[in-house]
């Protein structure tokens, strides 16, 4: 690299840094342990599943693992006709068990 | 029907990933559907070079085990709507990938997408075998180096031997892609050049891309050289690689020295 070009371009390995860095933070706190974004997700799309059918093909999860704060997005199609009513003797069950 | 193309080497740390990322966004900013696959399980490296590394929720195990449909697994491009991301897996074992798993998932990609651009791991074993099965079209990716130059000989015999059009007696279409040509070293002979790498590898040539720092900023930032700086020598290398897998009759341009006002000054580069 030259000198003129020093001065002319904007550096990215700063870029690389962080992003490497925010990348690395995530991954280490998975070894080992669970990823807590993926468990949230699972249980999640759990509980909506005990109350609404749900078809699979409906429903999108996006994730955005940032430096300070994670999101995670969860999109349920849920059409009028999904709820789940509980049915008596299925509840007899859970309560038998219980 | 879409066409299915491994990016393979046999040799790591030659430009697979990062050739993979910049032919997959040029053939999609050409107007193609594009899906890009990292075959790499435990050592995954597409998604950070596409600057998606933060937003992958499921991977290609997921999809090959049921756990997730192909759709949800797929991850858009933010740039090019017509480019997509299935990454490999970081956490999982790679036995989990199975061959009738991976037909499923590439036979699903086919009708998907019209170009489905598989990255092959380093190396010889699985990894490797699973990436070019059902390929289609090859590139070769190869440094003007003799130990690339031997690797890439020996990949070129598993896709003879080791594909599914193999096995069928069907040829897969190689291609040569050269990486990290640096013109000023093979004016002064210290490279092996092109035409002998083409002699004794003897497929034809797709493109010569140019050591050039624009690919090393591309990465860095987290986006393929074809998006970050298009009019760049390596891109538009790039961007004549895809043309010429379209079909298109393109010549290939030989990367040449330009040396700027302070390389004319000293006559040549260091190292």
């Amino acid at each position: 690299m030259n000198l003129l070009e020093l001065f002319r371009k904007k550096s990215t390995a700063p870029v690389a840094r962080d992003r490497l860095q925010v990348l690395l933070a995530h991954e280490r706190s998975v070894i080992g342990k669970s990823d807590l974004l993926a468990t949230l997700q699972e249980e999640i799309l759990a509980v909506i599943a005990k109350h609404v059918t749900v078809d699979r093909d409906a429903v999108q999860i996006k994730m955005d693992r940032g430096a300070s704060f994670s999101t995670l997005e969860i999109d349920v199609e849920v059409p009028l006709d999904a709820a789940k009513i509980p049915r008596p003797a299925a509840e007899k069950e859970i309560r038998a068990s219980a | 029907m879409g066409k299915v193309l491994v990016v393979t080497s046999g040799k790591g740390g030659v430009g697979k990933t990062t050739s993979t990322a910049a032919l997959g966004a040029a053939l999609a900013r050409g107007g193609e559907n594009v899906v890009v696959i990292d075959f790499d399980v435990g050592l995954r490296n597409l998604d950070l070079v596409m600057g998606a590394e933060r937003r992958v929720v499921f991977d290609l195990i997921n999809v090959v085990q049921g756990d997730a449909k192909l759709a949800q697994a797929l991850i858009r491009d933010k740039r090019i709507d017509t480019l997509s991301l299935l990454p490999a897996s970081q956490t999982r074992d790679k036995d989990a990938l199975t061959l009738e798993g991976i037909d499923k998932v590439i036979a699903e990609c086919r009708e998907k997408f019209d170009w489905v651009i598989c990255d092959s791991p380093a190396g010889i074993e699985r990894g490797a075998l699973l990436a070019m099965r059902n390929a289609d079209v090859a590139v070769v990716v190869t440094n003007p180096k003799v130990s690339s130059v031997r690797d890439s000989d020996r990949i070129i015999g598993m896709l003879d031997a080791k594909t599914l059009r193999a096995e069928r007696g069907e040829k897969v279409e190689k291609h040569l892609l050269v990486t990290r040509y640096d013109a000023s070293r093979a004016a002064r002979n210290e490279m092996l050049k092109v035409e002998d790498v083409l002699e004794i590898l003897s497929i034809p040539l797709i493109g010569i891309i140019p050591e050039s720092e624009e690919v090393l900023k591309a990465s860095n930032i987290g986006s393929p050289v074809t998006i970050n700086n298009p009019t760049s020598a390596a891109a538009r290398a790039y961007f004549n690689a895809a043309r010429r897998l379209k079909g298109d009759q393109v010549d290939v341009v030989v990367p040449m020295q330009r040396p700027g006002f302070i390389g004319r000054l000293f006559g040549r580069r260091v190292a």
